[in-house]
């Protein structure tokens, strides 16, 4: 136990405080609370970090703290963070701050609601603190399960389907992810699950051969690799706001955060070896769900279809293998959680006014909910990579690190990757354009009333999160890219 | 002959002064006595179990016809506490009309297969090993047919009796060529004497096949589904956990001591029965409507999981086994302990009977999925636990290709069990289960479950317990 394990203890704390609290009003103060402190734990925490770096620290990880769990297996529980954790660890805490937030008149069972939604904080914020694998792993199997009774029973449209299929299609990601534990841990002969002692021990290229490709895969399945990716416009769609902001925004990042942790960190001949198998998959995800996306008429759909695109880069960056692809990978996840979960925020308030999500029934919102319509307009422009928003600098670092391979095969599919700029354009632009401007057809809408003060709030919390990476990257690429010192040293070893 | 040998076998003489004790009481005692018999029962079996607790030394009594070993304090120690557990859930269930003058022999027939399950676990020799084994048959089928006048009941005893007098009838054959072969029905003696002569391959098919037929595994279940839905679900229950939990343990300890030399060719078969049990365990679990049937399926698909960890074989995979045992025990008599007050109180078996239960019951409804997640291997319940160390067991003997399909399976089994959770929280019911008021004794039991499904993971005292005395 050390600092950083209160980033699981405010969780569940709050878990117990919704246990005990009786009104919707202690269930909000309660969840808000714990939110918040979450929210300040992770400034402190970047605080604490980039100190630490200036003053000379050049451990790989740091804050890290070890505790003997189960020793006959060698499971510890350790924990420990680098820049590219503490930048996650950020995001997932604004994220949940701001999933407080626009589920606040949740209805029904709000106890419930906030109880599964903490689980879920566990283990998300569990996951990207531990380096050990099998506490890892456990915490990545916390974070899915809560998944299926959130979207069951608050969710919308087909929502028995799509949690039992996001459920399932996730467990049998975990189940590649397991079995790639194991040959790791068994594989290279190891007397410890700790990624960073893992990481010194050299594992037959035979045997990286099987499991890179099986734990790539089965993180993948998360990071909505094509074609397992299918799970994320339904699971997305049906979800309740809070449940797709955080999915979409901090899970799905779970998937390219392992792989990148796990796959390539740990076996990377193989991961040079077999990289270019996966480049071929991320690069159609690529494509492929941002022309879904043109098609979709539900914002929803729309949304995770261009998640699927924009999570794909995520995964295509990774494993273009050099520094500058890598941080732009991290910056992507950064940025497309934070616009991601803007995204779905907005949705979800405009759903929750005009009771439908279908892009040719709405039009004209601008004129009855400016502030709403406003920021629809910037999440878009973030989206298509507008400079002086996160997306642009994101998308920038990615390319440009791809071109570094001077290869024709990963230049072409960098040139693939680069055109779905264009197609997201093709689609923000159109949706922007059909349902905020023109004339209000419907009567209703004109009764409708903008944003209320905590949806503001959430909102603005986002946009201004959004424009901060986006104007300002240099500290937070430069916290990631020298945190990806050690896995380049891997690579080239 | 010593006579003090007795006086070594404790966990089974006091065992046998508890019925004793219970019998006497059950004769004597009037209509006003009756009403403590339980509560004298319970007693007496938690003393049992506390005083029987603490490993001693390993040793060989009668020549090496009973044999100890400290591992088997923990097995018996989790066998008795899961009769505990089920004698307390029985407790409403027999104080019906109908069951009221048949306290003494529910709980004397319980005790008698627990004691033919010591003798089982102990035994040094085949011999020894039959009687435990017969003593653990015959009176649960008399369990089984409890209801006798209901016919499913009847009906359910009379198909667990042929099936188990032919399983037995079958490993007596085996035990039979064994003798044949090597002139000895020590297992100290068996142990040298096996070589792997075709004879002794058969001999092992033929006597292992019994044993399959206890543990349910495919193609050995075939009883399983109709008996499970047929007998009172208390005894269902023990048929379950305890029953099972004794054979696997066996199976375990006569492969790696006294087929050794047969290693290549168990290690075929288990892989086999691993991949079938599981596989086809999940498939029929999934077409299931009956709340007990779908039971009976998960625990065949369970029972695949425990011999995951005996096909490993090794120290890790004993430990492995005795922990799984002792997770599966709680969480699947937590089912076990909400279907058989809802079965008690409403009368109602099918999934479809719980839509909708959360909104009267939310307390029985979220202890079910508890354990129905630990059953399903999602942490931090203890269920996930138990799976993951199955799995690092026999990745530790390479077997990748069955983990792996065995993990595909857990995708699976949570799908099902996920469709009870579903039906419990998400689905609407227009009439749905009214409020229960559960009785105590049942209370405290899934308190006791829900304490080992939540606990038992995070707590890792338990595991390295069991792991020191599996050395």
């Amino acid at each position: 136990m050390n600092f950083l394990s209160i980033f699981v203890l405010i969780p569940t704390l709050m878990m117990l405080g919704l246990f005990l609290s009786k009104s919707r009003k202690q269930i909000q103060a309660v969840a808000l609370t714990g939110a918040s402190l979450l929210m300040i734990m992770a400034g402190v925490l970047t605080y604490l970090y980039l100190a630490e770096r200036v003053a000379g620290n050049s451990a790989e990880m740091l804050f890290t703290a070890d505790t003997v769990w189960y020793a006959p297996l060698n499971i510890h529980y350790s924990s420990g963070v680098d820049g590219v954790s503490v930048a996650m660890l950020l995001l997932s805490a604004i994220i949940v701050f701001t999933g407080v937030l626009a589920s606040w008149k949740i209805d029904p069972l709000p106890k419930e609601f906030f109880l599964w939604f903490s689980l879920l904080s566990i283990g998300v914020f569990g996951f990207f603190i531990t380096t050990d694998l099998f506490t890892m792993f456990m915490y990545y199997e916390i974070a899915l399960i809560p998944m299926y009774l959130l979207i069951g029973l608050w969710g919308s449209g087909r929502k028995e389907y799509s949690a039992m299929k996001l459920t399932l299609m996730l467990m049998g990601g975990s189940a590649f992810i397991l079995l790639g534990i194991l040959g790791i841990y068994y594989g290279s002969g190891a007397t410890t699950m700790n990624i960073l002692e893992l990481s010194k021990l050299h594992i037959p290229i035979e045997l990286q051969r099987y499991f890179f490709p099986v734990v790539f895969l089965g993180f993948g399945v998360l990071g909505a690799l094509f074609p397992f990716h299918t799970w994320s416009p339904d699971g997305h769609a049906s979800a309740p706001t809070a449940v797709s902001m955080l999915h979409a925004g901090v899970l799905m990042k779970l998937g390219g955060y392992g792989c990148f942790r796990i796959a390539i960190y740990l076996l990377p001949e193989a991961a040079q070896e077999l990289s270019w198998i996966f480049i071929v998959l991320t690069g159609i995800s690529v494509v492929y769900g941002a022309f879904s996306a043109i098609v979709q008429t539900d914002l929803k759909y729309i949304n995770a279809y261009s998640s699927v695109s924009h999570c794909g880069l995520v995964l295509f960056a990774i494993l273009m293998l050099n520094r500058t692809a890598m941080t732009g990978a991290v910056m992507q996840m950064l940025s497309h959680g934070l616009m991601t979960a803007l995204f779905f925020a907005l949705i979800g308030m405009i759903y929750g006014r005009t009771h439908t999500r279908d892009i040719r029934e709405l039009a004209g919102l601008m004129k009855v909910m400016p502030f709403l319509s406003v920021c629809y307009v910037i999440a878009g422009l973030a989206s298509l990579g507008l400079p002086g928003l996160s997306g642009f600098v994101a998308e920038m670092t990615i390319f440009v690190g791809a071109f570094e391979n001077p290869d024709i095969f990963h230049r072409v599919f960098t040139t693939i990757a680069v055109s779905s700029i264009v197609i997201t354009a093709v689609y923000i632009l159109r949706v922007v354009g059909k349902i905020l401007y023109g004339k209000v057809e419907n009567k209703h809408y004109l009764e409708l009333t903008d944003a209320v003060w905590y949806e503001k709030f959430s909102v603005t919390v986002l946009i201004v999160a959004i424009v901060a990476l986006g104007s300002a990257p240099l500290w937070v690429s430069n916290m990631i890219s020298d945190s990806l010192i050690p896995v380049i040293g891997q690579l080239a070893r | 002959m010593d006579y003090t040998n007795f006086f070594l076998m404790k966990e089974e003489l006091s065992l046998i002064g508890v019925m004793l004790i219970l019998l006497v009481y059950d004769i004597f005692s009037g209509e006003k006595g009756k009403r403590h018999f339980q509560t004298l029962a319970l007693g007496l079996l938690g003393l049992h179990t506390a005083v029987n607790c603490l490993p001693r030394e390993a040793f060989d009594a009668f020549g090496g016809m009973y044999s100890y070993k400290p591992v088997m304090t923990a097995v018996k120690t989790i066998l008795s506490a899961a009769t505990i557990i089920v004698l307390m859930q029985v407790n409403n269930w027999l104080k019906d009309e109908e069951r009221r003058n048949k306290q003494g022999e529910y709980i004397y027939l319980t005790l008698s297969t627990l004691l033919g399950m010591y003798f089982m676990i102990s035994s040094g020799n085949f011999l020894l090993f039959v009687i435990g084994l017969e003593m653990a048959s015959i009176p649960m089928a008399a369990l089984v047919a409890f209801d006798k006048y209901r016919q499913t009941s009847a009906e359910a005893a009379a198909k667990y009796i042929f099936s188990a007098a032919f399983a037995s009838a079958i490993s007596l054959f085996g035990i039979s060529l064994i003798y044949g072969s090597t002139g000895t029905l020590y297992f100290d003696d068996l142990a040298g004497s096996i070589t792997g002569s075709p004879l002794q391959v058969m001999a092992f098919v033929f006597f292992a096949a019994g044993l399959f037929f206890k543990i349910s595994l495919v193609p050995f279940h075939l009883w399983t589904a109709d008996v499970y839905e047929g007998a009172p679900t208390t005894v269902t229950a023990y048929l379950s956990v305890v029953s099972k939990g004794a054979a696997v343990f066996v199976l375990f300890s006569l492969l790696t001591k006294v087929f050794g030399a047969l290693m290549e060719e168990w290690q075929f078969i288990l892989y086999a029965l691993v991949l079938l049990s599981i596989t086809v365990g999940n498939l029929f679990a999934l077409r299931q409507k009956n709340m007990k049937r779908f039971l009976a399926f998960s625990s065949i698909s369970q029972a695949g999981y425990i011999v995951l960890a005996v096909l490993a074989g090794t120290p890790q995979g004993l430990t492995a086994l005795i922990y799984y045992v002792l997770v599966y025990a709680c969480s699947n008599l937590a089912v076990f302990g909400v279907v058989s007050i809802i079965e008690q109180r409403s009368g109602k078996t099918d999934i479809a009977d719980y839509n909708g239960l959360y909104k009267t019951n939310p307390r029985l409804s979220v202890a079910m999925m508890l354990a129905l997640f630990s059953l399903g291997g999602i942490p931090f319940f203890a269920g996930f636990f138990s799976k993951f160390f199955v799995f690092m067991a026999a990745a530790e003997q390479g077997f990748y290709v069955l983990i792996f399909i065995a993990l595909l399976n857990t995708v699976i089994s949570l799908y099902y069990y996920l469709i009870v959770v579903k039906a419990m929280f998400v689905k609407d019911n227009e009439r749905p289960i009214e409020t229960i008021r559960s009785d105590r004794p049942a209370q405290i039991a899934l308190a006791l479950c829900m304490f080992g499904v939540l606990c038992l993971g995070i707590l890792s005292v338990v595991y390295e317990g069991i792991g020191q005395l599996a050395l």
